[in-house]
């Protein structure tokens, strides 16, 4: 696979506890794939190793085509991430936040300006582009992280449960947002425990306790059951 | 490569406007300098003789003796802080937002390392441009020739910050920074008094001093302030810089890094 993200046979142990094992997974691009677990499934080391702040002994990862391995720059570049912390300096204003990350990923310095108001402007953010971000309210401050990661342009976008703490307004729109960005051609790994935020035709695959259970379309998966309970009947865990 | 200078300039800029923001620790950064230097020197430059020795031409008080190591201090202090605020910006998430970054990983580490020194110098200048409203003066080209001394120190202590800051994993341990990095480090050192001195006490205690890297950060800046080079420290603070700069490296290298135990 070329454009989207890729994963094969990638295992991870903090120590005697094994944390990932052999998981393999695919995302095409234009896909929204939902990465559903139950806390402590493996999810953050996952994306721990995405974001390649841990490198794995053993196992692939592609972004975009390029090995994180052995052309971790490349696949870098290609990579749009949202933390599930927050990560912006509340003391700066919406815009010095997005400079700083443009300078961090290297973006000319000429482009910068408009890349940033394009990117608010998607998020309907345009008008706070010069308040601080401790002014704004959580799904605001969401919302930008989101405009942040889009600024370089990805062909992979990463979210690690990026809904904990909004309201459901916010949940909710942010989620659609995504999902949008899907249709238009990115590939999207949406990491989650709750099961809400994932529609029928969006691809599916549940991790727990270190392994992919399942992999498919989310409405194939499921069958007739909502997806809460066959979530439950899977994991143990309440979804 | 200029991908490589924006880089830069954003990170050492950052760090300017994180400490514009933080108005008391430069407050605190000048105050604690100060109090050693106006109320602790006051009192106890009669407690202790000093007599000539190298960089000095002539009898000095005692304050003229400190201010050396009180900028030594300044860097220290900065140091540490910069590694505390590392574990503060790990735990706010803009370490990783840092570490993400496609630009490798040494090289950022080496800009924030260089953004928190030049931090560090403009409190040192700022400590001893009040030290000479005091009337502590230096030879004026000294101020000058001492920067350079300034920032491999600062370099020294700011990368001894962040081997500490892969190893620490919660804000509360500061307070054990304190007590068994900083201040250790400060004491054993050639700061407050000559190791001649302290050899009257304990030999012992004087050859831990000497293998001390903040005694020579120290005397570094000491002969710098005076013109003069003392190699022996110069080489000192060289060889720790390189040492403590490939640890944090390593410490940060995500293939057995702080993360592995912090998921």
């Amino acid at each position: 696979m070329t454009g989207g993200l890729s994963v094969r046979d990638l295992s991870f142990d903090y120590g005697p506890k094994r944390a990932l094992d052999a998981v393999s997974l695919d995302v095409a691009p234009g896909r929204f794939c939902a990465l559903l677990g139950p806390n402590g499934a493996g999810k953050s080391t996952l994306v721990s190793l995405l974001t390649r702040l841990l490198v794995a002994p053993k196992g692939d990862i592609h972004i975009a085509g390029h090995d994180l391995r052995r052309a971790p720059r490349k696949a870098l570049a290609a990579l749009g991430v949202v933390f599930q912390q927050p990560t912006l300096d509340l003391n700066l204003s919406v815009r010095q936040n997005l400079s700083y990350f443009a300078a961090l990923h290297g973006l000319p310095r000429s482009e910068v300006p408009g890349r940033i108001d394009a990117a608010l402007d998607r998020l309907d953010m345009a008008e706070r582009a010069d308040e601080k971000a401790r002014a704004l309210n959580g799904g605001h401050r969401r919302r930008m992280e989101l405009a942040r990661a889009l600024l370089h342009d990805p062909k992979v976008l990463l979210l690690d449960e990026p809904t904990v703490g909004l309201d459901a307004a916010a949940r909710a729109a942010i989620t659609a947002h995504v999902h949008d960005l899907a249709d238009q051609g990115l590939c999207v790994l949406w990491t989650t425990h709750l099961t809400d935020e994932v529609r029928d035709s969006d691809a599916l695959l549940v991790l727990h306790q270190g392994q992919i259970l399942h992999a498919g379309t989310t409405g194939d998966v499921r069958g007739d059951m909502p997806l809460s309970d066959w979530f439950l009947a899977q994991t143990g865990a309440p979804a | 490569m200029s991908g490589f200078w924006g880089v830069t300039r954003a990170i050492v800029g950052r760090e300017f406007l994180r400490f514009i923001h933080q108005r008391e620790r430069f407050i605190a950064a000048l105050v604690r300098p100060l109090v050693w230097l106006l109320i602790f020197a006051a009192g106890f430059r009669a407690a202790l003789g000093l007599s000539i020795i190298p960089p000095y031409q002539t009898y000095i008080t005692y304050e003229t003796y400190i201010v050396p190591g009180l900028c030594a201090m300044v860097l220290l202090f900065n140091g540490m802080q910069s590694s505390l605020s590392l574990v503060y910006d790990r735990e706010m998430g803009s370490m990783r937002l840092l570490l993400t970054s496609p630009f490798p990983r040494w090289w950022l580490l080496f800009c924030r390392l260089f953004g928190s020194t030049a931090i560090s110098i403009l409190q040192v200048y700022t400590f001893l441009g009040i030290a000479a409203l005091f009337g502590i003066t230096l030879p004026t080209l000294g101020y000058v020739a001492v920067l350079p001394g300034l920032i491999l120190g600062g370099l020294m202590l700011g990368a001894l910050g962040l081997v500490l800051s892969s190893f620490i994993s919660q804000l509360e341990n500061f307070a054990g920074v304190m007590n068994f990095v900083i201040f250790p480090m400060f004491f054993l050192s050639s700061a407050l008094y000559p190791l001649w001195k302290m050899a009257e006490s304990s030999p012992l205690l004087r050859d831990i001093c000497a293998l001390n890297p903040f005694t020579h950060v120290v005397e570094l800046i000491r002969f710098l302030l005076y013109l003069q080079i003392n190699l022996h420290a110069l080489a000192w603070v060289v060889l720790s810089t390189i040492l403590l700069t490939l640890l944090a490296v390593w410490g940060y290298d995500p293939a057995r890094g702080l993360m592995k135990r912090k998921g």
